[in-house]
């Protein structure tokens, strides 16, 4: 093997590559970490990107609170934007799937997926660091919603444990999103198909119980609504912010607080195997 | 490790097929150490998928290759450390900074933090950048975006640097910076693979070029060699009245001492030619000498069809034959 450098090149260093399975796997979480820590970065550098995926929900909050909400009654008493914002900030998590979409989509058009792809790194490190990044960034999500939500007159009325407990599942719903996105955004060839794969699941962030009680529906859309995933956490952090809910009518709505666990938590398993094979599979 | 030293890219009979397509179809090629192979060909010939293939992004279906005397399908992760890719287009993050991607990339790359800073700061200087090291690639110029990208791939000064059509999209100027580097690296050692559909290109950089046609390579030599093959340059000769192009043709054809080319649709008559300009002289003193009137005449370069023509008798079996 060579071993002169052309001085043209400077002094490169010379890594020393992992050789036993501990240092593979310590390389695993050091990459993962420098890829989420570029995503992280991002936000730094540019904090506007941050309002620019909140402007929608919070013109939602304004638009179904205000508008909409003077014409709408919420079961049992209790004012209806008590009722609407958890819906908002789950809704919020759902919409995450096009962020992440968009973004892995964007570093392979770009070629960075596949500039990583030809180093070194850890394989798995590239999806495991932007799941992070996305998470990271989806607490300061959450964090300026409940800031809008006081603005409005939302407030939590459960204990502090309960409360985390609601954070906590809005935030396992974001992560199962964070792993659909990954899965969709390296399935899809390019950024115009997105918009298109877009269309037909924003659908599925609104057939749930955010804005009206699903037994207001047609009865086939009003069962698709109670067994949406983001119903079952909705209902659930009602529940635990101590907000107005809806009546519980069938077994799923009975169980919000289970299935917000089980639901994402299975999404998170599923969308995890499919990506990393999937991931694996660019190289056929 | 056998040969060392020898080929740094070998190649033998890959195969790799997209549903009912061949994009390879027994794909052989060796580059020697330290030298530039120019991959030339058209759209759709296989030559992005065999630089994936060597630069560990695909798996072939069969056949094996070796880069750096390492075999590409089994010995993977080795071959990462001593390769360098540059895509179409250039890969880098948008939004950080010039340095902050050359670290991350030096992090990738397994350097420890305090190696990574130095060496981003090493490559700024040595690709001009020091000055915009400070701001995001999205500021910078074509030129300089590909320089960015250049530098990352040579964090760890690869023995082989793969470059899949590196100056697509860039402007005359900017195609020149880049042609620069890519000497400056050949010159000092480093091995280069490079795509292109430009015979041009492949003319200025390649110490060897190899055009593809199909999923294989049809022909392979120095630049030299495969224009003295092809008759290098070429004359075109464009007539007023379409009743002297047989006259015309005869005595581009004598004059050349080749077979001319007729389009009579176009009036023009083609040929090629190996002293440029004696052959100009010559075609302009009988042309007046046999009284015919040209509207043009042009010394340029072959195109990659007339190349693809030569190399493939696709218009004439004669010429295949010849």
């Amino acid at each position: 093997m060579k071993t002169t450098t052309p001085a043209v090149l400077g002094t490169p260093p010379t890594p020393v590559p992992p050789a036993t399975p501990l240092s593979l796997a310590r390389w695993a979480v050091l990459d993962g970490w420098t890829i989420a820590r570029r995503d992280l970065m991002h936000w730094v550098r540019e904090p506007t990107r941050i309002l620019g995926t909140l402007i929608f929900p919070i013109v939602f909050v304004v638009l179904f609170g205000y508008v909409f909400g003077s014409a709408m009654s919420v079961p049992g008493e209790g004012a209806y934007r008590e009722f609407l914002m958890p819906g908002m900030f789950a809704q919020t998590m759902m919409f995450g799937i096009g962020t992440t979409m968009t973004a892995v989509i964007a570093d392979t058009a770009a070629g960075v997926t596949d500039r990583f792809r030809s180093m070194p790194m850890a394989p798995s490190a590239v999806l495991t660091g932007r799941s992070l990044a996305d998470i990271v960034n989806s607490v300061i999500d959450v964090a300026i919603l409940v800031a809008c939500g006081y603005v409005v007159g939302w407030r939590p009325h459960g204990g502090v444990a309960a409360t985390l407990a609601a954070v906590g599942l809005l935030l396992l719903l974001r992560f199962a999103c964070v792993w659909i996105g990954i899965y969709l955004g390296l399935v899809i060839p390019s950024v115009e198909a997105s918009g298109a794969v877009w269309g037909l699941l924003f659908p599925f962030t609104m057939i749930a119980n955010t804005f009206v009680a699903p037994s207001q529906m047609p009865n086939w859309l009003g069962v698709l609504a109670e067994w949406n995933p983001l119903s079952s956490t909705v209902a659930a952090t009602r529940e635990l912010f101590g907000n107005p809910g809806l009546e519980e009518g069938s077994w799923i709505a009975g169980h919000p607080v289970l299935m917000a666990v089980v639901w994402p938590s299975v999404l998170v398993v599923l969308f995890f195997l499919l990506s990393m094979r999937r991931y694996r599979r660019l190289s056929r | 490790m056998k040969d060392a030293g020898e080929d740094a890219v070998v190649a033998d009979g890959l195969r790799k097929r997209y549903g009912g397509t061949r994009a390879l179809d027994g794909f052989d090629l060796r580059v020697p150490e330290g030298t530039v192979c120019g991959l030339l060909g058209p759209n759709g010939a296989g030559k992005t998928t065999a630089v994936r293939i060597l630069s560990t992004l695909l798996r072939p279906d069969g056949g094996r290759a070796e880069v750096a005397g390492l075999d590409v399908a089994r010995q993977t992760r080795q071959v990462r450390y001593r390769i360098g890719l540059l895509g179409q287009h250039a890969a880098v993050d948008e939004i950080l900074t010039g340095r902050q991607n050359l670290e991350m990339f030096g992090r990738l790359f397994h350097l420890d933090g305090r190696s990574a800073r130095r060496r981003a700061d090493e490559l700024l200087r040595q690709f001009g950048l020091a000055d915009a090291a400070g701001k995001p690639p999205k500021q910078y110029s074509g030129g300089m975006r590909r320089r960015l990208d250049l530098a990352a791939s040579l964090i760890l000064a690869p023995q082989v640097l793969f470059l899949d059509e590196p100056t697509t999209g860039l402007d005359p100027r900017n195609r020149g910076e880049v042609w620069e580097s890519i000497r400056t690296l050949a010159a000092a050692g480093t091995t280069v693979l490079l795509t292109t559909q430009h015979l041009d290109e492949a003319d200025r950089l390649a110490d060897q070029i190899a055009v593809m046609d199909h999923g294989r390579v049809i022909a392979e030599g120095t630049p030299d060699r495969l224009k003295s093959k092809v008759g290098g340059d070429r004359i075109d000769l464009v007539v007023r009245d379409a009743a002297a192009l047989p006259a015309a043709a005869e005595l581009i054809a004598r004059v050349c001492g080749a077979e001319a080319e007729t389009e009579p649709e176009l009036r023009r008559i083609s040929a090629p030619v190996r002293d440029r300009m004696s052959v100009l002289t010559e075609v302009v003193r009988a042309l007046s000498d046999a009284e015919i009137t040209a509207e043009d005449i042009a010394l340029r370069r072959p195109t990659l069809d007339e190349v693809f023509l030569r190399l493939t008798g696709h218009r004439t079996d004669e010429e295949a034959a010849a």
